[in-house]
């Protein structure tokens, strides 16, 4: 097997580690805007069933959750989730990420002072307006180098889909041990760096975009 | 002519007002001092509905807006207030032009729906700009409030309230927050309001400019109005023993030595 042989199947391996990647950003960034409504609401039931969550998924390892939605559909359910081993693992990444982003979130909104509220309020606006044509950009600023700690981690973590037998990219390289190659297992560490690296840069240009104000 | 009567609000235990009254003519400026604590701020946020007051009665040119019990008015009686806070508060990733017009526009897009016509959205730039003009910012304009010093964001504050063409405009403190040599150029723009028969209330630690810009002065203490008058009479001869300790009293640096 020669080198580009081994890169070409590496790459397809990449390819599923850039789908759940995606598929869990796109995914997880709304859903934790509304895991943060819940945890802020002033419906207080909804405030502690979101914030158990929020316990419960940050308290416990992202490989058992994926293990749990993997099988506790089918044992205790009985509902058959076919074939799929990629879905229950989007499931689990979308939920887990959820569940950080929406604490990240959380802390941006509640960064923001109440005058600005009240600033908004007395020029009229309702608190949907002032919410999104004031705070919001002002919540994005701020939580952009706590989102990419986040981001990065979720590029390596993609990693853990293989325990149910998602062939990502480390999953792949490791199947090379079998003809006795063991290097493509390490040289994936090469490919996790550069796509953190170019996730570094995103967030980077991000922050360049909103340096125009302060505050 | 505004009339608020015995507006009384508390917050939890504390009582902060305990039944302030006043009225003010249409044109006119009243001044309020007063120690801090007196309830000075809170009124103000009363009547901007910030806070709703535990009780009392607030009249506009006769029609009530608020009284006891009643919830928070609807939003075009609250507009007729005006707020300009101690802090600025100006939204930080707008212009000076965008802090003057994003009200206005947001208004304008809920009554006309999505699709403004250029020429409504052209008009409502024209008068931010002419109100930033009106408070000697016409150079600054496409200027983000990190970009100003606290004197010209003051300004960018007020001309942002004049875009709603409150009736009555409210400073909460508005040269509190400021170097010395900043607060003249904000004083001057109050006075330039004045000149244009702005009715306005001044919640102010500058007692000479009080003095000079007021047509009524009221001294709060404890969460009433001690004293009320015109500058002269509440200066020049105060009554009380309250209003008269706190004119006597000696500036900072008096205090420290």
């Amino acid at each position: 097997m020669s080198f580009w042989q081994i890169n070409w199947s590496l790459l397809q391996g990449f390819g599923n580690t850039c789908v759940i990647f995606f598929v869990t950003l796109v995914l997880a960034v709304p859903l934790g805007l509304v895991v943060t409504f819940g945890s802020m609401s002033r419906f207080a039931p909804l405030r502690w069933l979101t914030r158990a969550f929020v316990l419960v998924i940050r308290g416990t390892p992202l490989m058992l959750q994926i293990f749990i939605v993997f099988y506790v559909p089918g044992l205790v359910f009985g509902i058959s989730t076919g074939s799929s081993r990629m879905i229950p693992a989007l499931v689990a990444f979308v939920i887990n990420y959820a569940a950080y982003f929406s604490e990240i979130y959380r802390g941006g909104i509640q960064s923001i002072p109440q005058s600005q509220y009240e600033a908004g309020q007395v020029l009229g606006m309702t608190r949907r307006q002032v919410f999104f044509r004031v705070v919001l950009l002002q919540v994005v600023k701020r939580i952009l180098p706590p989102m990419s700690n986040e981001v990065i981690t979720l590029v390596k973590d993609t990693s853990l889909a293989r325990i149910i037998g998602v062939v990502e990219l480390l999953k792949n390289a490791e199947h090379f041990a079998q003809y006795g190659l063991i290097w493509p297992l390490f040289y994936t560490g090469l490919f996790y760096l550069a796509f953190s690296g170019l996730v570094t840069l995103v967030f980077r240009w991000a922050e360049k975009k909103l340096d125009y104000y302060k505050g | 002519m505004l009339q608020v009567e015995n507006i009384k609000k508390g917050f939890g235990g504390t009582k902060v007002l305990d039944g302030v009254g006043f009225t003010l003519e249409k044109g006119q400026v009243l001044s309020i001092i007063g120690s801090s604590g007196s309830g000075k701020t809170t009124l103000l946020r009363c009547l901007n509905f910030l806070e709703t007051a535990d009780e009392g009665r607030i009249l506009l040119d006769g029609q009530t807006l608020w009284q006891t019990g009643a919830p928070c008015p609807p939003r075009q009686d609250r507009l007729r207030f005006g707020m300009v806070f101690q802090g600025f508060h100006l939204f930080p990733q707008y212009t000076a032009l965008g802090n003057v017009t994003l009200a206005p526009k947001l208004q304008l897009k809920e009554t006309l729906g999505r699709k403004v016509p250029l020429e409504r959205l052209r008009a409502v730039e024209e008068q931010g700009r002419r109100l930033l003009a009106q408070v000697g910012l016409e150079d600054r304009i496409n200027a983000y409030p990190c970009q100003l010093s606290g004197g010209q964001q003051q300004r960018v504050a007020i001309a942002r309230a004049l875009a709603l063409a409150p009736d009555i405009l409210c400073f909460d403190e508005p040269t509190s927050a400021l170097d010395p040599e900043l607060t003249g150029e904000v004083l001057r723009v109050i006075l330039a309001l004045k000149e244009r028969r702005t009715t306005m209330i001044v919640v102010t630690h500058e007692m000479e400019f009080a003095r000079a810009v007021s047509d009524q002065v009221v001294f709060m203490a404890d969460g009433r109005v001690e004293e009320q008058g015109t500058p002269q009479q509440v200066f020049g001869a105060p009554q009380s023993p309250k209003t008269q300790a706190f004119l006597r009293r000696p500036g900072g640096w008096q205090q420290a030595l």
